[in-house]
């Protein structure tokens, strides 16, 4: 392992750290080394010794000065009257002041309208991700925190599913990410066929997965299938590509079940030992006719059948499941079918298959206990506990759609003060029907927020704007997976200071301290760290921020061990004690204990009436390298290199609406209304169209009404409200229909 | 001529644009000119299957950082290169090296 800091001969020094957003992306932790001259960051390095990263890093990362010391970033905190909302007209104030200001608020707030009244908002996976639950429910006293991207379409699902079926965290494909030796190690072993499912990992680095590890194992000799609607680079390398009609999977799963199942090509001895409810599935996927299947998924038989042989007779093999079981408001049952098919053919925790892990380790139990300091009334009262207790069984949140309901019209309560934690909410991932969170929103007593950029969320509805510091300027860990299935811990190093910007935790920590010092007692950020960590790894922060990184220990097969039951037990954390391909808990909840398939409900096939008028399908949500979601449209280098959002057409679909390449293009429904620019490619078939999210033009006019234009391409504007399954999960972010026409402009 | 040359492994090449991000900040060249840029050939279906291939080709500009690795230290580019396709190699010990790396690579002496 490499120095922490190395004193160059020019008088420079360099200082390694691990990268987590703001800026960059999910919890991944690539390393690097960052020099630093007269108290600036001038040169970003990839470390050769990272285990996992290698030295290899993005374009976001390498382009971190540009990002850091940007002209339009927010250095100082600033206030601005309610009444000016929309207005640039702020004032710059110390963070005494700023800090003042808040508590003074949310005395007033709390005092007449109670603790719930309050509501918080986390964006994508950024840092704060990790800490603004237990800001909200240890310190402000409120039980509404919100992930507000409508039915929580964002990995709560599919951690919620395997947590309901397996009693585990995330099961991410085994990449020897836990093994000294990696690749080499002599316990591992290479998974023979990957399935990429409703995921394109190279550039998305989902949840702290580094997606070129793709690229290790595809030069070591893994294999690749794809089920995607769309044409990736990995696909074009696959030896299937199932181009499915959005929002099918569950068919799809069901189809793969079936002929597995009824071929005898299960692992007989690991479902007799170790699941629960095969005949009942078995019987229910036996409803389905292969040839009804390949009607809806679109997907031939042949291909469904090859492939569900392929995966069941090549063990060890992976599934990677992506956003798009969560992104479907049939995505309880894709990830149901998901994890039957890991578990029938005995892939969970063996070398090269899907690795299990206890959830809620590490920052999961603080944040827990968190949500335990909530008083018993008070928590009660968290908005959808009533209307969805599966929702908030496997994590503790309020639900988005709800809290939009509440926002609107007041019932259960009124909502009064709301803050915003890295979430360029009216922008992004989050939320369906942006406008009407907006009109809301901007209706409340006192909003806070804390970010980098003036973004059109902060534009709009800030009074109090928190400036946050970047992954280079704070101490902090990265935790891949959220603690859900984590690999390695790596120290953030602070290199720098820039302006007056603090880090998320430290603001919670701020805040903390001021408003319940009690639920806070740590002096320093290092010791919080120091008691996260240490009981797990048995190291202190400091040793972690010597040493760069931290491997967790690792067993397979832990199921046989006793190691994923609190009781020490063998089997699983479920109430049957095995995998539950049947559900027990589902019933008590109104959701039907097996898979099955239900049309979304915008859909030419649920819609007929609909469907001459808008009869194209959109799906949205892929990645591009140059941003993470709605970041980074404002670095010049990243920009150039994707100036406009892109809606992707089918050559065959565009002649047919006479567009051509890079033409202005609205595309609309009874919902909303974007426009983007046509990108004519074969990746996509006809009939349906990827449309890019998270577009907003910081170089545009900031004031209302324009707010950087963030009216002009949002595509979240066509998805529908509460269009949510039975437990209170996904809406159909990437499958609802639309029609697409040529216009002069961006602006028209 | 140049005593070294690059070799890009291209069938690994993600178009991830690292190679030309890095090097223009290596260079401080002006915004318009590259030491290294992308060409794309794809996505599209030929009968045998898709094709979507990328091959970053270095310019004039491009002198294989010979000085700036001089001290042991790695080329840029080849250092974040997110396929790990790329290597600076002396011109005369191609022979020995491409065998051993097969098909869809390109080798260029900028
Ligand atoms: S994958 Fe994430 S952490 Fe790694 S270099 Fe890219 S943005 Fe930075
Ligand atoms: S070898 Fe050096 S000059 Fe050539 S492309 Fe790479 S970084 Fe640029
Ligand atoms: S850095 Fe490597 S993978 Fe990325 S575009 Fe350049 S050659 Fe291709």
């Amino acid at each position: 392992m490499g120095e922490r800091i190395i004193e160059c001969s020019d008088g420079r020094i360099k200082m390694r750290t691990c990268a987590w957003s703001p800026p960059g992306d999910h919890p991944v932790g690539c390393g690097m080394y960052l020099t630093v001259e007269d108290g600036k960051v001038v040169k970003v390095e990839g470390d050769p010794q990272h285990p996992i990263t290698n030295g290899r890093l993005c374009v976001r990362c390498l382009t971190l000065p540009e990002y850091m010391y940007n002209e339009k970033r927010i250095i100082h905190p600033m206030y601005r009257d309610p009444k000016d909302r929309g207005k640039d007209v702020w004032e710059e104030i110390s963070w005494d002041q700023a800090l003042d200001i808040i508590v003074e608020k949310w005395t007033a707030i709390k005092d007449k309208w109670g603790r719930e009244s309050i509501v918080t908002f986390q964006g994508t996976g950024r840092e704060p991700a990790l800490y603004h639950s237990s800001l909200t429910y240890a310190v402000l006293g409120s039980p509404n925190a919100v992930f507000p991207m409508s039915g929580d379409s964002c990995y709560g699902p599919r951690c919620s599913v395997a947590d309901f079926l397996l009693g585990a965290g995330y099961p991410e494909m085994d990449y020897a990410q836990f093994l000294e030796g990696r690749y080499d190690d002599p316990q591992y072993e290479l998974p023979k066929y990957i399935i990429l499912w409703g995921k394109d990992p190279l550039f998305s680095n989902p949840d702290g997965f580094f997606g070129h590890s793709l690229i290790d194992l595809m030069k070591r000799g893994s294999k690749f299938i794809t089920i995607d609607p769309r044409i990736t680079w990995i696909s074009a390398r696959s030896e299937y590509a199932l181009q499915l009609r959005p929002g099918t999977d569950a068919a799809l799963g069901i189809g793969m079940l079936q002929v597995i199942i009824n071929e005898g090509l299960y692992d007989s001895e690991f479902v007799e030992k170790w699941t629960f409810g095969f005949e009942e599935l078995k019987q229910r996927v036996n409803e389905y006719t292969l040839e009804e299947i390949e009607e809806i998924t679109t997907v031939a038989k042949e291909d469904i059948i090859a492939v569900a042989r392929i995966y069941a007779q090549n063990s060890p093999s992976a599934i990677m499941w992506g956003l798009a079981v969560d992104t479907n408001s049939n995505g309880t049952q894709v990830g149901h079918t998901i994890m039957s098919l890991i578990a029938i053919t005995g892939n969970f925790d063996i070398p090269g298959g899907n690795t299990l892990s206890v959830p809620a380790s590490f920052m999961g139990k603080w944040r827990y206990e968190c949500a335990n300091l909530l008083e018993p009334e008070i928590r009660k009262k968290m908005i959808g506990l009533e209307r969805y207790p599966g929702f908030q069984a496997a994590h503790v949140v309020a639900h988005p759609d709800l809290v939009l309901d509440a926002l609107e019209t007041g019932d259960p309560y009124e909502l009064k003060m709301a803050w915003f934690f890295g979430s360029n909410m009216l922008a992004n991932t989050s939320n369906a029907q942006p406008k009407r969170w907006y009109e809301a929103l901007r209706k409340m007593e006192f909003n806070v927020g804390q970010d980098l950029f003036m973004t059109p969320t902060a534009m709009a509805l800030y009074d109090v704007f928190l400036p946050v510091a970047t992954f280079a300027e704070h101490e902090g860990v990265v935790l891949p997976h959220f603690g859900r299935n984590t690999h390695m811990v790596s120290a953030m190093n602070k290199c720098v200071d820039v302006g007056e910007c603090k880090s998320d935790l430290e603001i919670c920590f701020w805040i903390g301290k001021r408003l319940n010092p009690d639920a806070w007692p740590w002096e320093t950020i290092a010791d919080f760290f120091t008691q996260q960590i240490q009981p797990v790894m048995g190291i202190t922060f400091e040793d972690l921020q010597d040493e760069g990184w931290h491997m967790n220990a690792f067993e397979y097969r832990k199921y046989e061990k006793g190691l994923l039951r609190p009781d020490g037990a063998q089997g699983f954390n479920t109430p049957t004690g095995l995998i539950e391909l049947e559900s027990s808990l589902y019933e008590d909840w109104g959701e039907d204990p097996l898979p099955y398939f239900a049309e979304n409900i915008l859909t030419p096939f649920s819609r007929p009436d609909l469907a001459e008028e808008f009869p194209l399908i959109m799906t949205t949500g892929g990645r591009e390298t140059t941003s993470f979601h709605s970041e980074h449209r404002q670095i010049k280098s990243l920009r150039r290199l994707m100036p406009d959002p892109l809606v992707q057409i089918n050559p065959e679909t565009a002649i047919q609406y006479g567009i051509s390449n890079g033409d202005w293009v609205a595309i609309e429904n009874p919902f909303g209304r974007a426009i983007e620019k046509a990108l004519i490619t074969e990746i996509i078939k006809p009939g349906i169209i990827h449309a890019q999210h998270g577009w907003w033009y910081p170089e545009q006019d900031g004031e209302e009404p324009n707010l950087f234009g963030v009216w002009k391409s949002t595509i979240n504007s066509l998805i529908p409200h509460k269009a949510i399954g039975k437990l209170g999960f996904g809406s159909p972010y990437k499958n609802v229909m639309c029609k697409i026409y040529k216009v002069d402009s961006l602006d028209s | 001529m140049k005593d070294y040359a690059m070799i890009i492994d291209y069938k690994y090449c993600t178009g991830c644009h690292a190679c030309e991000v890095t090097c223009q900040n290596e260079h401080n060249f002006n915004e318009n000119e590259w030491g290294i840029k992308l060409t794309e050939h794809g996505p599209t279906k030929f009968e045998s299957g898709w094709v979507w291939n990328y091959v970053p080709v270095p310019s004039k500009l491009c002198d294989l950082c010979v000085e700036k690795t001089s001290d042991g230290s790695p080329v840029p580019c080849v250092l974040h290169c997110l396929g790990q396709c790329m290597q600076v190699v002396p011109v005369k010990e191609l022979a020995d090296i491409l065998p051993a790396l097969g098909e869809e690579v390109a080798v260029f002496i900028p």
